[in-house]
Protein backbone atom coordinates (compact mmCIF):
# COMPACT_ATOMS: atom_id res chain seq x y z
CA UNK A 1 0.00 0.00 0.00
CA UNK A 2 1.06 3.31 -0.66
CA UNK A 3 0.23 5.43 2.38
CA UNK A 4 -1.73 7.61 0.13
CA UNK A 5 -5.39 8.54 1.60
CA UNK A 6 -7.38 6.01 -0.42
CA UNK A 7 -9.48 8.93 -2.35
CA UNK A 8 -6.28 9.60 -4.02
CA UNK A 9 -4.21 6.20 -4.47
CA UNK A 10 -2.68 5.54 -7.81
CA UNK A 11 -4.57 8.71 -8.99
CA UNK A 12 -1.75 10.27 -11.51
CA UNK A 13 0.45 12.65 -9.65
CA UNK A 14 -0.52 15.84 -11.90
CA UNK A 15 -4.07 15.45 -11.02
CA UNK A 16 -3.45 14.43 -6.94
CA UNK A 17 -1.31 18.26 -7.31
CA UNK A 18 -4.22 19.58 -8.77
CA UNK A 19 -6.66 18.63 -6.29
CA UNK A 20 -3.80 19.21 -3.36
CA UNK A 21 -4.05 22.75 -3.95
CA UNK A 22 -6.59 23.41 -2.66
CA UNK A 23 -6.38 21.64 0.50
CA UNK A 24 -5.57 22.65 3.81
CA UNK A 25 -4.10 21.15 6.59
CA UNK A 26 -6.59 21.33 9.28
CA UNK A 27 -6.40 19.29 12.95
CA UNK A 28 -9.03 18.62 15.71
CA UNK A 29 -9.20 18.25 19.23
CA UNK A 30 -10.48 14.99 21.19
CA UNK A 31 -13.76 15.22 21.38
CA UNK A 32 -14.16 18.28 18.71
CA UNK A 33 -17.08 18.25 16.55
CA UNK A 34 -16.28 18.23 13.03
CA UNK A 35 -19.96 18.32 11.83
CA UNK A 36 -23.67 17.81 13.53
CA UNK A 37 -26.55 15.86 11.18
CA UNK A 38 -28.48 18.10 9.36
CA UNK A 39 -25.59 20.85 9.03
CA UNK A 40 -24.50 22.45 5.78
CA UNK A 41 -21.93 19.89 4.28
CA UNK A 42 -19.66 22.31 2.47
CA UNK A 43 -16.11 20.28 3.30
CA UNK A 44 -14.92 16.80 3.42
CA UNK A 45 -11.64 15.49 4.84
CA UNK A 46 -9.52 12.92 4.14
CA UNK A 47 -7.63 12.08 7.38
CA UNK A 48 -4.00 11.73 7.92
CA UNK A 49 -3.84 10.19 11.62
CA UNK A 50 -6.71 10.13 14.24
CA UNK A 51 -10.08 8.51 14.94
CA UNK A 52 -13.45 9.85 13.86
CA UNK A 53 -16.93 8.75 15.30
CA UNK A 54 -19.94 9.11 12.52
CA UNK A 55 -23.02 9.00 14.78
CA UNK A 56 -26.94 9.45 14.91
CA UNK A 57 -28.41 11.34 17.10
CA UNK A 58 -31.69 9.90 18.98
CA UNK A 59 -33.94 11.78 20.95
CA UNK A 60 -33.94 10.84 24.43
CA UNK A 61 -30.55 8.87 24.44
CA UNK A 62 -26.91 9.43 23.82
CA UNK A 63 -25.64 10.11 19.74
CA UNK A 64 -25.56 6.68 19.04
CA UNK A 65 -21.96 5.89 17.01
CA UNK A 66 -22.89 3.78 14.28
CA UNK A 67 -19.14 3.72 12.17
CA UNK A 68 -15.54 5.15 12.62
CA UNK A 69 -13.50 6.28 10.47
CA UNK A 70 -9.29 6.37 10.38
CA UNK A 71 -6.28 6.89 8.52
CA UNK A 72 -6.28 6.95 4.97
CA UNK A 73 -9.94 7.17 4.72
CA UNK A 74 -12.37 9.92 3.41
CA UNK A 75 -14.66 11.55 5.54
CA UNK A 76 -17.61 12.53 4.15
CA UNK A 77 -19.45 12.55 0.87
CA UNK A 78 -22.75 14.37 1.29
CA UNK A 79 -21.12 17.35 -0.27
CA UNK A 80 -21.47 15.75 -3.55
CA UNK A 81 -25.11 15.92 -4.38
CA UNK A 82 -27.53 18.97 -3.41
CA UNK A 83 -28.93 19.52 -0.68
CA UNK A 84 -25.64 19.27 0.50
CA UNK A 85 -26.28 18.47 4.06
CA UNK A 86 -24.98 15.86 6.50
CA UNK A 87 -26.59 12.72 6.60
CA UNK A 88 -24.67 12.15 10.36
CA UNK A 89 -22.69 14.08 12.85
CA UNK A 90 -18.70 13.41 13.30
CA UNK A 91 -16.52 13.61 16.69
CA UNK A 92 -12.68 13.55 16.49
CA UNK A 93 -12.56 10.01 19.11
CA UNK A 94 -8.80 11.62 19.44
CA UNK A 95 -6.60 14.35 18.26
CA UNK A 96 -7.22 14.03 14.63
CA UNK A 97 -4.80 15.29 11.45
CA UNK A 98 -6.70 15.93 8.19
CA UNK A 99 -6.25 17.56 4.77
CA UNK A 100 -9.63 19.73 4.37
CA UNK A 101 -11.16 20.21 1.00
CA UNK A 102 -13.58 22.69 -0.06
CA UNK A 103 -16.68 21.33 -1.27
CA UNK A 104 -17.28 23.87 -3.71
CA UNK A 105 -14.15 24.11 -5.05
CA UNK A 106 -13.50 20.70 -5.64
CA UNK A 107 -17.07 20.18 -7.62
CA UNK A 108 -15.97 23.21 -10.09
CA UNK A 109 -12.10 21.78 -10.75
CA UNK A 110 -14.32 18.42 -11.08
CA UNK A 111 -16.28 19.90 -14.33
CA UNK A 112 -13.33 21.85 -15.24
CA UNK A 113 -10.57 18.69 -15.47
CA UNK A 114 -13.63 16.13 -16.30
CA UNK A 115 -11.23 13.71 -16.72
CA UNK A 116 -9.75 14.18 -13.11
CA UNK A 117 -14.06 14.83 -11.55
CA UNK A 118 -15.03 11.09 -13.78
CA UNK A 119 -12.05 9.66 -11.75
CA UNK A 120 -12.87 11.10 -8.35
CA UNK A 121 -16.53 10.66 -8.61
CA UNK A 122 -16.06 6.96 -9.69
CA UNK A 123 -13.79 6.68 -6.25
CA UNK A 124 -16.53 8.34 -4.12
CA UNK A 125 -18.52 5.91 -5.43
CA UNK A 126 -16.61 2.75 -4.86
CA UNK A 127 -16.57 4.67 -1.17
CA UNK A 128 -20.43 5.00 -1.08
CA UNK A 129 -20.81 1.31 -1.89
CA UNK A 130 -18.23 0.07 0.08
CA UNK A 131 -19.89 1.83 3.14
CA UNK A 132 -23.65 0.34 2.38
CA UNK A 133 -22.10 -3.42 1.68
CA UNK A 134 -20.43 -2.23 5.50
CA UNK A 135 -24.12 -1.83 6.68
CA UNK A 136 -25.73 -4.39 5.43
CA UNK A 137 -23.25 -6.87 6.63
CA UNK A 138 -23.38 -5.02 10.05
CA UNK A 139 -27.45 -6.00 9.70
CA UNK A 140 -26.86 -9.93 9.44
CA UNK A 141 -25.56 -9.21 12.80
CA UNK A 142 -23.00 -12.04 11.62
CA UNK A 143 -21.56 -12.82 15.28
CA UNK A 144 -24.40 -14.48 16.90
CA UNK A 145 -24.64 -17.89 16.83
CA UNK A 146 -26.77 -17.98 14.01
CA UNK A 147 -25.66 -15.39 11.49
CA UNK A 148 -28.66 -13.78 12.09
CA UNK A 149 -30.67 -12.14 9.18
CA UNK A 150 -33.59 -9.17 10.42
CA UNK A 151 -36.94 -10.29 9.59
CA UNK B 1 -5.84 -41.88 16.28
CA UNK B 2 -8.25 -43.27 18.33
CA UNK B 3 -11.93 -42.93 17.24
CA UNK B 4 -13.20 -43.47 21.20
CA UNK B 5 -13.60 -40.28 23.12
CA UNK B 6 -10.45 -40.65 25.93
CA UNK B 7 -11.42 -39.36 29.67
CA UNK B 8 -10.28 -35.74 30.13
CA UNK B 9 -10.91 -33.66 33.08
CA UNK B 10 -11.23 -30.12 33.44
CA UNK B 11 -8.95 -28.33 35.75
CA UNK B 12 -9.23 -25.14 34.78
CA UNK B 13 -12.43 -22.70 33.64
CA UNK B 14 -12.39 -19.17 32.63
CA UNK B 15 -15.33 -17.13 31.57
CA UNK B 16 -14.12 -15.05 28.82
CA UNK B 17 -17.89 -13.63 28.06
CA UNK B 18 -21.28 -14.00 28.91
CA UNK B 19 -21.54 -16.99 26.65
CA UNK B 20 -18.25 -17.94 26.26
CA UNK B 21 -15.78 -20.23 28.21
CA UNK B 22 -12.44 -21.49 28.15
CA UNK B 23 -11.82 -24.75 29.37
CA UNK B 24 -8.62 -26.50 30.07
CA UNK B 25 -8.62 -30.35 30.17
CA UNK B 26 -6.54 -33.11 31.14
CA UNK B 27 -5.70 -36.71 30.18
CA UNK B 28 -7.33 -38.61 32.96
CA UNK B 29 -5.12 -41.23 31.91
CA UNK B 30 -3.62 -41.85 28.13
CA UNK B 31 -3.72 -38.52 26.25
CA UNK B 32 -4.29 -38.06 22.50
CA UNK B 33 -1.71 -37.23 20.27
CA UNK B 34 -0.47 -33.75 20.03
CA UNK B 35 -2.76 -30.70 18.23
CA UNK B 36 -1.21 -28.26 16.66
CA UNK B 37 -3.01 -24.76 15.88
CA UNK B 38 -6.27 -25.08 13.83
CA UNK B 39 -6.40 -28.67 14.57
CA UNK B 40 -10.12 -29.34 16.30
CA UNK B 41 -11.32 -32.28 19.17
CA UNK B 42 -14.42 -33.51 19.01
CA UNK B 43 -15.47 -32.35 22.43
CA UNK B 44 -17.93 -35.36 24.30
CA UNK B 45 -20.18 -33.97 27.08
CA UNK B 46 -21.37 -37.35 28.62
CA UNK B 47 -25.02 -37.34 28.34
CA UNK B 48 -25.49 -34.98 25.83
CA UNK B 49 -23.55 -35.52 22.89
CA UNK B 50 -19.87 -34.55 21.09
CA UNK B 51 -19.16 -31.20 18.93
CA UNK B 52 -16.17 -30.45 17.10
CA UNK B 53 -14.12 -27.39 19.01
CA UNK B 54 -10.99 -25.85 17.91
CA UNK B 55 -7.80 -25.69 20.43
CA UNK B 56 -7.09 -21.81 21.56
CA UNK B 57 -4.09 -23.20 23.58
CA UNK B 58 -1.63 -25.89 23.79
CA UNK B 59 -0.08 -26.41 27.02
CA UNK B 60 3.11 -28.77 28.01
CA UNK B 61 1.64 -30.68 24.90
CA UNK B 62 -1.50 -32.42 26.14
CA UNK B 63 -3.13 -30.01 28.42
CA UNK B 64 -5.53 -28.82 25.92
CA UNK B 65 -7.28 -25.13 26.16
CA UNK B 66 -11.01 -24.94 24.06
CA UNK B 67 -12.68 -22.06 24.19
CA UNK B 68 -16.86 -22.91 23.81
CA UNK B 69 -19.32 -20.23 22.75
CA UNK B 70 -22.82 -21.92 24.55
CA UNK B 71 -25.05 -21.60 21.37
CA UNK B 72 -27.07 -25.25 21.56
CA UNK B 73 -27.23 -28.43 23.35
CA UNK B 74 -24.11 -29.69 23.85
CA UNK B 75 -22.29 -26.32 23.86
CA UNK B 76 -24.34 -25.08 26.61
CA UNK B 77 -23.43 -28.24 28.42
CA UNK B 78 -19.84 -27.73 28.16
CA UNK B 79 -19.98 -24.04 29.00
CA UNK B 80 -21.47 -24.99 32.48
CA UNK B 81 -18.74 -27.63 32.97
CA UNK B 82 -16.64 -26.93 36.11
CA UNK B 83 -13.17 -28.12 37.35
CA UNK B 84 -12.91 -31.59 38.27
CA UNK B 85 -15.66 -32.59 35.80
CA UNK B 86 -15.25 -35.16 33.34
CA UNK B 87 -15.27 -35.11 28.95
CA UNK B 88 -14.36 -37.45 26.29
CA UNK B 89 -11.86 -36.05 23.57
CA UNK B 90 -11.16 -37.66 20.38
CA UNK B 91 -8.62 -36.14 17.50
CA UNK B 92 -6.83 -34.09 17.20
CA UNK B 93 -8.76 -33.76 13.69
CA UNK B 94 -8.50 -31.63 10.53
CA UNK B 95 -5.56 -29.99 9.23
CA UNK B 96 -4.53 -26.68 11.31
CA UNK B 97 -3.11 -23.67 9.34
CA UNK B 98 -0.06 -23.76 7.44
CA UNK B 99 2.69 -22.05 9.24
CA UNK B 100 5.46 -23.66 6.94
CA UNK B 101 4.06 -21.49 4.36
CA UNK B 102 4.26 -18.41 6.27
CA UNK B 103 7.58 -18.71 7.10
CA UNK B 104 9.81 -15.17 6.07
CA UNK B 105 6.74 -13.33 5.47
CA UNK B 106 4.29 -10.91 7.66
CA UNK B 107 1.60 -13.01 9.42
CA UNK B 108 -1.97 -11.06 9.16
CA UNK B 109 -4.77 -12.85 11.15
CA UNK B 110 -8.18 -11.57 10.66
CA UNK B 111 -10.43 -13.18 13.06
CA UNK B 112 -14.13 -13.05 13.48
CA UNK B 113 -15.88 -13.44 16.85
CA UNK B 114 -15.30 -16.92 18.23
CA UNK B 115 -13.03 -17.12 15.16
CA UNK B 116 -10.36 -15.80 17.01
CA UNK B 117 -10.42 -19.01 19.19
CA UNK B 118 -8.48 -21.05 16.82
CA UNK B 119 -6.24 -18.35 15.67
CA UNK B 120 -5.31 -17.18 19.07
CA UNK B 121 -2.23 -20.34 19.08
CA UNK B 122 -0.94 -18.90 15.87
CA UNK B 123 -0.52 -15.57 17.13
CA UNK B 124 1.30 -16.96 19.88
CA UNK B 125 3.15 -18.87 17.96
CA UNK B 126 4.57 -16.02 15.87
CA UNK B 127 4.97 -14.39 18.66
CA UNK B 128 7.25 -17.23 20.33
CA UNK B 129 9.12 -17.08 17.07
CA UNK B 130 10.68 -13.98 16.95
CA UNK B 131 12.62 -13.77 13.44
CA UNK B 132 11.12 -16.36 11.94
CA UNK B 133 8.06 -14.41 10.47
CA UNK B 134 8.02 -10.96 9.68
CA UNK B 135 5.35 -8.40 11.02
CA UNK B 136 1.74 -9.54 12.94
CA UNK B 137 -1.39 -8.14 12.28
CA UNK B 138 -4.15 -8.70 14.23
CA UNK B 139 -7.42 -7.87 13.17
CA UNK B 140 -10.62 -8.51 15.43
CA UNK B 141 -14.11 -7.97 14.79
CA UNK B 142 -16.49 -8.55 17.79
CA UNK B 143 -19.90 -7.96 17.66
CA UNK B 144 -20.17 -6.03 20.72
CA UNK B 145 -17.10 -4.56 23.27
CA UNK B 146 -18.57 -7.18 25.72
CA UNK B 147 -18.27 -10.22 23.17
CA UNK B 148 -14.58 -9.47 22.72
CA UNK B 149 -12.46 -12.64 23.44
CA UNK B 150 -8.97 -12.90 25.03
CA UNK B 151 -9.46 -9.11 26.83
CA UNK B 152 -6.90 -8.81 29.02
CA UNK B 153 -4.05 -11.02 26.51
CA UNK B 154 -4.52 -8.33 23.30
CA UNK B 155 -2.47 -6.08 25.24
CA UNK B 156 -0.03 -8.51 25.69
CA UNK B 157 0.45 -8.91 21.98
CA UNK B 158 0.71 -5.37 21.54
CA UNK B 159 3.65 -5.20 24.04
CA UNK B 160 5.14 -8.18 22.22
CA UNK B 161 5.11 -6.24 19.23
CA UNK B 162 1.84 -7.66 17.41
CA UNK B 163 -0.22 -4.81 16.00
CA UNK B 164 -3.63 -5.84 17.28
CA UNK B 165 -6.97 -3.73 16.08
CA UNK B 166 -10.14 -4.25 17.35
CA UNK B 167 -13.67 -3.41 16.04
CA UNK B 168 -17.40 -3.76 16.93
CA UNK B 169 -20.32 -3.76 15.25
CA UNK B 170 -22.15 -1.85 18.32
CA UNK B 171 -20.65 0.21 20.51
CA UNK B 172 -21.55 0.16 24.24
CA UNK B 173 -21.20 3.92 26.28
CA UNK B 174 -17.75 3.95 27.13
CA UNK B 175 -16.50 2.23 24.01
CA UNK B 176 -14.12 4.08 21.97
CA UNK B 177 -12.29 2.00 19.74
CA UNK B 178 -13.68 1.68 16.01
CA UNK B 179 -16.80 0.60 15.33
CA UNK B 180 -17.55 -0.83 11.89
CA UNK B 181 -16.92 -4.34 9.93
CA UNK B 182 -13.49 -6.28 10.91
CA UNK B 183 -12.62 -5.72 6.64
CA UNK B 184 -12.26 -1.57 7.61
CA UNK B 185 -9.28 -2.13 9.28
CA UNK B 186 -7.82 -3.25 6.50
CA UNK B 187 -7.24 -0.12 4.90
CA UNK B 188 -5.29 1.20 8.27
CA UNK B 189 -3.62 -0.95 9.21
CA UNK B 190 0.04 -0.73 7.47
CA UNK B 191 0.42 -4.03 6.48
CA UNK B 192 1.95 -5.23 3.01
CA UNK B 193 0.39 -7.33 0.20
CA UNK B 194 3.15 -8.80 -1.22
CA UNK B 195 5.03 -9.62 1.44
CA UNK B 196 1.94 -11.30 3.71
CA UNK B 197 0.30 -14.33 4.30
CA UNK B 198 -2.96 -13.81 5.77
CA UNK B 199 -5.31 -16.43 8.03
CA UNK B 200 -8.96 -15.82 8.20
CA UNK B 201 -11.30 -17.49 10.84
CA UNK B 202 -15.02 -16.32 11.38
CA UNK B 203 -18.53 -16.73 10.18
CA UNK B 204 -18.84 -17.73 6.40
CA UNK B 205 -19.94 -14.81 5.52
CA UNK B 206 -17.09 -12.74 6.89
CA UNK B 207 -14.76 -14.85 5.20
CA UNK B 208 -16.30 -14.37 1.81
CA UNK B 209 -15.92 -10.79 2.51
CA UNK B 210 -12.91 -10.44 4.06
CA UNK B 211 -10.93 -12.30 1.61
CA UNK B 212 -12.32 -10.03 -1.29
CA UNK B 213 -11.30 -7.52 0.35
CA UNK B 214 -7.17 -8.67 0.95
CA UNK B 215 -6.96 -10.16 -2.85
CA UNK B 216 -8.54 -6.76 -3.84
CA UNK B 217 -5.49 -5.05 -2.38
CA UNK B 218 -3.27 -7.52 -3.76
CA UNK B 219 -2.68 -10.43 -1.58
CA UNK B 220 -1.94 -13.50 -3.72
CA UNK B 221 -4.71 -16.24 -3.14
CA UNK B 222 -2.24 -18.94 -2.47
CA UNK B 223 -1.01 -16.73 0.70
CA UNK B 224 -4.77 -16.80 2.04
CA UNK B 225 -5.55 -19.27 4.11
CA UNK B 226 -9.21 -19.56 5.66
CA UNK B 227 -10.96 -22.20 8.35
CA UNK B 228 -14.55 -23.04 7.45
CA UNK B 229 -16.96 -24.88 9.51
CA UNK B 230 -19.39 -27.54 8.47
CA UNK B 231 -21.88 -29.44 11.14
CA UNK B 232 -19.40 -32.50 11.87
CA UNK B 233 -20.52 -35.87 12.96
CA UNK B 234 -17.53 -38.49 12.57
CA UNK B 235 -14.40 -36.25 12.33
CA UNK B 236 -12.93 -38.90 10.79
CA UNK B 237 -14.27 -38.30 7.01
CA UNK B 238 -16.58 -40.56 6.91
CA UNK B 239 -19.94 -39.76 7.33
CA UNK B 240 -20.05 -36.89 4.75
CA UNK B 241 -22.11 -34.93 7.12
CA UNK B 242 -19.09 -31.85 6.59
CA UNK B 243 -19.11 -31.72 2.62
CA UNK B 244 -18.36 -28.31 0.96
CA UNK B 245 -18.13 -30.08 -2.84
CA UNK B 246 -15.30 -32.35 -3.53
CA UNK B 247 -13.89 -31.61 0.21
CA UNK B 248 -14.78 -33.43 3.35
CA UNK B 249 -13.80 -30.63 5.87
CA UNK B 250 -13.29 -32.59 8.85
CA UNK B 251 -10.72 -34.56 7.04
CA UNK B 252 -9.24 -31.82 4.38
CA UNK B 253 -9.76 -28.63 6.66
CA UNK B 254 -10.59 -26.89 8.74
CA UNK B 255 -7.81 -24.78 7.65
CA UNK B 256 -7.90 -24.62 3.32
CA UNK B 257 -6.23 -22.66 0.83
CA UNK B 258 -8.24 -19.66 -0.97
CA UNK B 259 -7.01 -21.03 -3.96
CA UNK B 260 -9.09 -24.07 -3.55
CA UNK B 261 -12.01 -22.74 -1.82
CA UNK B 262 -12.48 -19.86 -3.10
CA UNK B 263 -15.11 -20.80 -5.99
CA UNK B 264 -17.02 -23.25 -3.45
CA UNK B 265 -17.56 -20.76 -1.06
CA UNK B 266 -19.56 -18.63 -4.11
CA UNK B 267 -21.63 -21.27 -4.85
CA UNK B 268 -25.05 -21.02 -2.74
CA UNK B 269 -26.22 -24.78 -2.26
CA UNK B 270 -23.40 -28.23 -2.27
C1 LIG C 1 -13.82 -27.55 12.82
C2 LIG C 1 -14.71 -26.81 13.77
C3 LIG C 1 -14.15 -26.13 14.83
C4 LIG C 1 -14.97 -25.46 15.74
N1 LIG C 1 -14.38 -24.80 16.78
C5 LIG C 1 -15.17 -24.19 17.68
C6 LIG C 1 -14.58 -23.53 18.80
O1 LIG C 1 -13.37 -23.49 18.97
N2 LIG C 1 -15.42 -22.96 19.69
C7 LIG C 1 -16.79 -22.99 19.54
O2 LIG C 1 -17.48 -22.45 20.40
N3 LIG C 1 -17.36 -23.57 18.48
C8 LIG C 1 -16.60 -24.18 17.56
N4 LIG C 1 -17.20 -24.81 16.50
C9 LIG C 1 -18.66 -24.75 16.36
C10 LIG C 1 -19.30 -25.79 17.24
O3 LIG C 1 -18.92 -27.06 16.82
C11 LIG C 1 -20.84 -25.63 17.17
O4 LIG C 1 -21.19 -24.46 17.82
C12 LIG C 1 -21.53 -26.80 17.81
O5 LIG C 1 -21.42 -27.91 16.96
C13 LIG C 1 -23.00 -26.53 18.08
O6 LIG C 1 -23.50 -27.64 18.77
P1 LIG C 1 -24.63 -27.56 19.88
O7 LIG C 1 -25.08 -28.95 20.20
O8 LIG C 1 -24.23 -26.72 21.03
O9 LIG C 1 -25.74 -26.80 19.16
P2 LIG C 1 -26.88 -27.46 18.30
O10 LIG C 1 -28.03 -27.64 19.24
O11 LIG C 1 -26.38 -28.57 17.47
O12 LIG C 1 -27.11 -26.30 17.33
C14 LIG C 1 -27.72 -25.12 17.71
C15 LIG C 1 -27.81 -24.27 16.49
O13 LIG C 1 -26.51 -23.97 16.00
C16 LIG C 1 -26.37 -24.32 14.66
N5 LIG C 1 -25.04 -24.89 14.45
C17 LIG C 1 -24.65 -26.15 14.60
N6 LIG C 1 -23.36 -26.29 14.29
C18 LIG C 1 -22.92 -25.10 13.95
C19 LIG C 1 -21.66 -24.61 13.53
N7 LIG C 1 -20.61 -25.42 13.28
N8 LIG C 1 -21.55 -23.28 13.32
C20 LIG C 1 -22.61 -22.46 13.48
N9 LIG C 1 -23.82 -22.89 13.85
C21 LIG C 1 -23.97 -24.18 14.08
C22 LIG C 1 -27.41 -25.36 14.40
O14 LIG C 1 -27.82 -25.28 13.04
C23 LIG C 1 -28.51 -24.96 15.34
O15 LIG C 1 -29.34 -24.00 14.76
C24 LIG C 1 -16.39 -25.47 15.57
C25 LIG C 1 -16.95 -26.15 14.51
C26 LIG C 1 -16.13 -26.81 13.60
C27 LIG C 1 -16.75 -27.53 12.46
S1 LIG D 1 -17.72 -35.15 9.81
FE1 LIG D 1 -18.05 -37.08 8.94
S2 LIG D 1 -17.11 -36.92 7.02
FE2 LIG D 1 -16.59 -35.07 8.00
Amino acid sequence: MTGWPLLLESLPRVQRDRLFTLADERDFSAGSTLFDEGGIADRFWLIRSGEVALDVYVPGRRAQVVETLGPRQQLGWSWIFPPYRWHLGARALGAVRTWEFPAAEVRELCMADTELGYELMLRCAALIADRLQATRLRLLDLYTPHGSVPS
Amino acid sequence: MTTVPLPYRVTAVSEETADCVSLEVTPVGRALPEFSPGRFAMVYAFGVGEVPISVSAIRDGHRLVHTVRAIGAVTGALCRLRAGDAVGLRGPYGIGWDLDAAAGSDVLVVAGGIGLAPLRPVVRHVLNHPGHYGRLHVLIGARTPADLLFGGELEHWRRASAQVEVTVDRPGPGWCGSVGVVTTLLDRADWRPARTTALICGPEVMIRHTARALLARGLPAHRLQVSLERNMRCGTGHCGHCQLGPLLLCRDGPVVGYDRTRSLLAVREL
